[in-house]
């Protein structure tokens, strides 16, 4: 099957900056994939020259098969963006924005999917007032909107959920889970990585213009995802033994970075040995948040 | 086309929903000139054997009007929606660069042309006007408004900031139309300024526009045309090209 997005060695220079360096990346269609990375990384930049706002320096991508360059009509067709940016037409109504959108995508009568757009986006109510009154998450949710009137088979969300209350967030990705459902292959930036661990099936991670990590979220917590333990210990003296595990301290917790769950058990037996006993213990599982920070700070 | 059409509409419905800054502000702007200067100049020059000084001025109004909106529209349009960061909604579709073009050049035309006759309608009030070659007046007025229209979009895509736009407004557009013959013939210009009149496009469209309304003019009407022609031709490719390219659109 023909991938949903193909990049290609694909490097982006501005001036002496060279802001991408041989990124490499397929995303299979139907996939929901998280693109993270620091500020800087080159995630907007990726994003840009697969939307065709930005010229590639070298390489080549494409949106299903299509290049974005010698084939962008049809490249753009197949493709949603909802930019990061928060831009609005302060001439238009969120309705006349939505009509245009379908026209430039060459949709003459779109009204009944646009209908369904602005309720499934609580817009409905929204639908004749000008985009400039709207709140910023109302805005966020016209932006979704737009990039969603012509029903792309792909569809990337630069951080749709910046700055976006917790119940826009939820109905938002409701949303966006049953587009994927529907086939619909989804492509995320977000800062939010419990939002990326939640819903995306596969990430890549940036760095500096680079891909550093590219697997399943699953492989990616199994592999690079520390299990922590906090412990308050009677008397509050942590062994010799298990000062090499030891992550921090605070208020009477000690914080120990262990492999894995198995691991706890050489840990209760060392304070055993010592005669040092366990008041409380919590156990957190590893996150991408864990995972993220790891393989950041690794490729330092 | 659907999108050419959209785009179109667009701009239109864009500076349609601020008309009392884009059509009627110009047309009284425009009038208070033609009501000073008739008033002031009526009884004291004229131009052409037969011709009053009002009836002289309305076509050159007409036509200062007609280029300074169609250079207001796609200009400002444009700057606005490259500041606001709004052009993304452009940039995503499947918007070839011609259409993109031809939208923005039509929008153009038609504000030139609506407040060009609203001066036109209006003017009508204070003297009678002959219309003695009706297909130059309006080829000159189309050539008129794509030139201006073309300009303005280049003008857009250079300009980073308002203040560089407003510039080439004011210290480009402005002198060129003002000194273009609008309340002169360039016949009562000394031999310098006369000459140098003539390496002014916009000379020739006053002066052939101006044609179509008396018969008479400066130089023949059919040099005027080519020379315009020529100017649009150049003006619209080059427009196209920097499009094509994506300057300061696309990075």
């Amino acid at each position: 099957m023909t991938p949903a997005i193909e990049i290609r060695e694909v490097h982006k220079r501005f001036g002496s900056l060279h802001a991408l360096r041989g990124v490499n990346l397929t995303v299979e269609q139907g996939e929901f994939f998280a693109l993270l990375g620091p500020n800087g990384a080159g995630k907007t930049t990726l994003i840009n020259i697969l939307a065709g706002l930005a010229r590639v320096t070298q390489g080549h991508c494409a949106v299903l098969g299509h290049d974005v360059v010698t084939d962008y009509r049809n490249a753009r067709s197949v493709l949603g963006v909802v930019p990061q940016e928060l831009v609005y037409d302060a001439f238009f109504t969120v309705r006349e924005m939505l009509r245009f959108q379908s026209g430039y995508f060459g949709l003459k009568k779109n009204d009944a999917w646009i209908d369904e757009l602005l309720h499934n986006l609580g817009l409905t109510d929204k639908a004749d007032i000008y985009t400039r009154l709207l709140s910023g998450g109302m805005k966020r949710r016209v932006l979704v909107a737009q990039a969603l009137v012509h029903k792309p088979p792909v569809i990337v969300l630069d951080e749709p959920t910046a700055g976006v209350d917790v119940e826009l967030r939820q109905n938002l990705w409701e949303f966006i889970r049953r587009l994927n459902r529907d086939g619909h292959t989804i492509v995320l930036t977000t800062h939010y990585l419990e939002e990326a661990e939640a819903l995306c099936n596969r990430v890549a991670m940036l760095k500096q213009g680079q891909v550093i990590a590219l697997d399943t979220t699953r492989n990616l917590l199994s592999a690079h995802a520390a299990t922590q333990v906090r412990l308050r210990l009677n008397p509050s003296q942590l062994p010799d033994a298990l000062q090499p595990l030891l992550a921090g301290e605070e208020a009477g917790w000690f914080r120990l970075t262990l492999n894995d769950c198995a691991a706890l058990e050489g840990v209760l037996a060392s304070l055993r040995k010592a005669n040092v006993a366990v008041a409380d213990l919590e156990v957190s599982k590893p996150d991408l948040e864990d995972v993220f920070l790891r393989i950041m700070g690794k490729a330092a | 086309m659907t999108g050419l059409w959209t785009l179109f509409y667009k701009e239109l419905l864009r500076f349609w929903k601020v008309s009392l800054q884009t059509i009627l502000s110009p047309l009284v702007s425009t009038l208070l000139y033609l009501l000073i200067f008739s008033h002031v100049l009526e009884a004291h020059v004229q131009v052409y054997p037969g011709v009053g000084y009002t009836a002289f001025l309305i076509p050159g109004l007409v036509m200062m009007a007609m280029l300074q909106n169609a250079f207001a529209n796609s200009s400002s349009s444009l700057i606005q929606s490259k500041m606001n960061g709004n052009i993304v909604f452009l940039l995503l579709p499947p918007l070839a660069y011609w259409e993109f073009f031809t939208a923005y050049i039509a929008a153009a035309v038609v504000r030139g042309l609506m407040v060009g006759a609203g001066v036109g309608l209006v003017s009508l009030w204070f003297t009678a006007l002959p219309l003695a070659h009706p297909l130059w007046m309006a080829l000159f007025a189309l050539a008129g408004c794509v030139m201006l229209g073309a300009i303005g979009i280049i003008t857009a895509l250079w300009a980073s900031s308002y203040d560089q736009m407003a510039a080439v407004q004011n210290f480009l557009i402005m002198p060129l139309t003002f000194l273009s013959g609008v309340f002169y013939s360039i016949h009562s210009l000394p031999p310098f300024w006369q000459a140098l009149s003539r390496y002014n496009p916009i000379f020739y469209l006053i002066d052939g526009f101006r044609y179509g309304f008396f018969g008479a003019s400066d130089v023949s009407p059919l040099l005027g045309l080519s020379i315009v022609g020529v100017c649009c031709l150049a003006l619209s490719l080059a427009t196209l090209a920097l499009l094509k390219s994506g300057y300061k659109l696309r990075n």
